[in-house]
C-alpha cells in the first residue's frame, strides 16, 4: 500500500484524485474547453451577426418561451400531484407514484414520437383539439406540450419530500388560532414549499432548454417559427458551419448559466426569509 | 404497495385534507393530468407498435438493422455503465471523505453534463475528433474514425451518463459516515479489502440506483447520440435513432415497434429503481 498521507486517516485519497480528475478532465474539460477555443476562431463581428441573425433570435425565443411555459406548467401540477400524493390515499397511489418518474426513465426519442402521434391532427388527442381549433403537432404549443411532459418529475420530486417534512404540529397550530384551510395553505404551508417550488422550476426550466429529442419530432422544425435552438445547433452542425453551431452554443450555455446564477440567488434569498420569518 | 399505513395515524389531526369535496377534485384533477400526459401515451406506444398485428411487430425488431441497432445500444450502455461506476465510486469516496482544493470545481464539472444541451454534447466531441476538429487532421491521417462512427456514440453516451452513480453514491458515503472504515483500518484491514468488505456493502443500494438509471440514459440517449452518429444505417444507428429513421421514412408501425422496446426498457427501469428503494429503505 502506499505511504498514507499525514493528514487523511483514510486511504485512497491520491488514487481516487488522480482517478477523478483524470477521467473529468479528459471526457469534460477537454471536451468542453474545445467549444470556447472554437469561439474565438471567429472575429468579434462575425460571432455577433451568428449569434443576432434573425433565425437564431426566433429560435432563442421560442427555446425560451417554450420552457418557461413548460415550468410553470411543471409548477402548478408538479405541487398538485405531489400534494396528493402526499396527503391522499387513494387506489392505485403506488402505481401512481412510480409512474411519475416515467419521463425520467423513457427515452426521449420514444416521447417525441408518441406525442406528435397522439397530437397529429388524426391522433387520439389532436382529432379533438383540432375540432377545438387548437393545433397543437407542428406548432410552438407542442414544443410546450413535448417539454412539460420532460419537466414533470422535476418539481414533483423536489416538493414531495418537503411536503412530507412538514410538520402537523404547525398546521394545527394555524388551525387553532382559527385559520381557515385556505390561509394555512397560503400563509403556513406555502412559504415553506417555495424554495423547493423553485428549485424543481428551474431544474425543469434547464432541462428545457436544452431538451432535443422530444422536441424535434412535434415541432415540424420549420426555420423562424417552430425551430428551438438545439435544433439550430444541429442544423447548422449538418451544414458544416462548426463556428455557427459553436457560437450558438456558446450563447446557450452564457444563458443557462446565468438562469442557474440567477436562481441560486433567488432561492438563498427565500431561504433567508424563510429563518428570518421563523425566528421573528 | 409499500408501507403506506406509517402515515395514517396522522389523519385525524391533519387540518389541511381539505372537504371531501376538494379533495376528490384535487385527486381527480392530478390524476386527469397524469393520464393524459403518462398513462395513454404509454397504452398509445404498443397500440401503434402492435396495429398491424404480431407478425409485423418481430419483423420490425428482428430485421438486419433493427438487430444492429440493438447490439449497437447495447454495446454502449456495456462500456459506459462499468466505466461511469468504476469512476463513480472513486469520485464518491473522494467527495464525501476528504476535503481538498478544487472540491467545488470538481463537483461542478462532474454536474456539466446534466446541465448541458446533450446536442451541445455531441457538438464538443465533433469539434474534438470531427474531420475539421482539433484532432480530426491526425485521426484522418491514422484513418482512425471517431466521429460518424461507432467510437464517438460510445464516447457521447459516457459523457451524458457519467454523473449518475456519483450523484446516488456521494449522498449514502456521506450520511454513512467513516466510523467503520476507520475501525477496519485500525484493526490492520488493508484499504482494498476495507473498501471491499466494509464500504461498498454498505453504499451497495445507492450504487445499484446510480447504476440503473445510467444505464436507462445510456440506452435511450438520442440527442448525443445523434449528433456524432451520422445516421450510417445499420452501422451507426442505436435504436432510437432506428426509430428516428423509420419514423422519418413513414413506416410508423416499424418505428413504434423499436420504440416499444426502448418502453419496456423504461418499465423495467422504474420497477428495478421501485425495488431498490424499497430494500434500501428496509435496510
Amino acid at each position: 500500500m502506499a505511504p498514507r498521507s499525514r493528514r487523511h486517516v483514510l486511504p485512497g485519497f491520491r488514487l481516487s484524485l488522480g482517478l477523478t480528475w483524470a477521467y473529468v478532465g479528459l471526457l469534460v474539460l477537454i471536451p468542453l474547453s474545445s467549444l470556447f477555443l472554437k469561439t474565438f476562431s471567429l472575429t468579434w463581428p462575425q460571432f455577433w451577426e451568428t449569434v443576432t441573425a434573425p433565425r437564431a433570435l426566433a429560435a432563442y425565443k421560442l427555446s425560451f418561451s417554450a420552457s418557461l411555459a413548460a415550468a410553470l406548467a411543471n409548477v402548478v401540477f408538479g405541487l398538485l400531484v405531489a400534494w396528493v400524493l402526499v396527503r391522499y390515499r387513494f387506489p392505485g397511489r403506488s402505481l401512481v407514484e412510480s409512474l411519475v418518474d416515467l419521463p425520467f426513465a423513457l427515452p426521449t426519442a420514444v416521447a417525441g414520437l408518441t406525442l406528435t402521434t397522439l397530437f397529429s391532427s388524426k391522433g387520439w388527442y389532436g382529432q379533438y383539439l383540432e375540432a377545438w381549433g387548437l393545433k397543437v403537432a407542428y406548432t410552438s404549443v407542442g414544443v410546450a406540450v413535448a417539454l412539460t411532459f420532460i419537466g414533470l418529475p422535476f418539481v414533483v420530486r423536489t416538493v414531495q419530500p418537503v411536503l412530507e417534512d412538514i410538520d402537523v404540529d404547525v398546521e394545527e397550530a394555524a388551525a387553532t388560532l382559527g385559520a381557515t384551510p385556505w390561509q394555512t395553505f397560503t400563509r403556513v404551508l406555502f412559504p415553506a414549499i417555495v424554495p423547493a417550488l423553485l428549485s424543481g422550476f428551474t431544474l425543469a426550466f434547464a432541462r428545457a432548454l436544452g431538451e432535443y429529442g422530444s422536441v424535434v419530432f412535434i415541432s415540424g422544425n420549420m426555420p423562424l417559427r417552430t425551430e428551438i435552438v438545439p435544433l439550430l445547433i444541429v442544423t447548422k452542425l449538418e451544414q458544416y458551419d462548426y463556428a455557427g453551431a459553436t457560437a450558438i452554443a456558446v450563447v446557450m450555455l452564457l444563458a443557462s448559466f446565468l438562469l442557474l446564477l440567477a436562481v441560486n440567488l433567488l432561492q438563498r434569498w427565500s431561504h433567508r426569509r424563510l429563518e428570518a420569518r421563523s425566528r421573528a | 404497495m409499500f408501507a403506506p399505513s406509517i402515515h395514517l395515524p396522522r389523519r385525524k389531526t391533519r387540518t389541511l385534507e381539505g372537504s371531501p369535496w376538494v379533495r376528490w377534485t384535487l385527486v381527480t384533477v392530478a390524476l386527469g393530468f397524469l393520464a393524459v400526459f403518462l398513462v395513454v401515451p404509454l397504452v398509445a406506444v404498443f397500440s401503434f407498435a402492435f396495429q398491424k398485428g404480431w407478425e409485423a411487430y418481430l419483423t420490425a425488431i428482428a430485421e438486419p438493422e433493427a438487430r444492429s441497432a440493438i447490439l449497437l445500444t447495447l454495446m454502449a450502455a456495456v462500456i459506459a455503465v462499468p466505466l461511469n461506476l468504476v469512476f463513480g465510486l472513486a469520485a464518491a469516496w473522494l467527495l464525501a471523505r476528504f476535503r481538498f482544493r478544487g472540491r467545488a470545481l470538481l463537483l461542478t464539472l462532474i454536474d456539466l453534463p446534466f446541465s448541458v444541451s446533450p446536442v451541445i454534447a455531441g457538438l464538443i466531441f465533433v469539434l474534438l475528433f470531427g474531420r475539421q476538429g482539433w484532432l480530426g487532421p491526425l485521426l484522418f491521417e491514422h484513418d482512425i474514425h471517431v466521429i460518424f462512427a461507432v467510437p464517438g456514440i460510445v464516447l457521447a453516451t459516457v459523457f451524458i451518463t457519467l454523473p449518475f452513480v456519483v450523484r446516488e453514491v456521494l449522498p449514502v458515503m456521506q450520511t454513512q459516515g467513516s466510523d467503520e472504515e476507520e475501525a477496519a483500518l485500525t484493526l490492520g484491514a488493508s484499504g482494498w479489502r476495507t473498501f471491499l468488505r466494509i464500504t461498498l456493502p454498505k453504499v451497495k443500494w445507492g450504487v445499484l440506483y446510480g447504476v440503473i438509471l445510467c444505464n436507462a440514459r445510456a440506452m435511450g440517449e438520442f440527442g448525443a447520440v445523434s449528433v456524432v452518429s451520422g445516421h450510417v444505417r445499420g452501422v451507426t444507428t442505436t435504436l432510437p435513432l432506428h426509430a428516428e429513421i423509420l419514423y422519418n421514412e413513414y413506416d410508423f408501425a416499424g418505428a413504434f415497434a423499436v420504440a416499444s422496446l426502448l418502453t419496456l426498457l423504461a418499465l423495467v427501469t422504474l420497477v428495478l429503481k421501485k425495488y431498490v428503494e424499497w430494500r434500501s429503505e428496509a435496510s
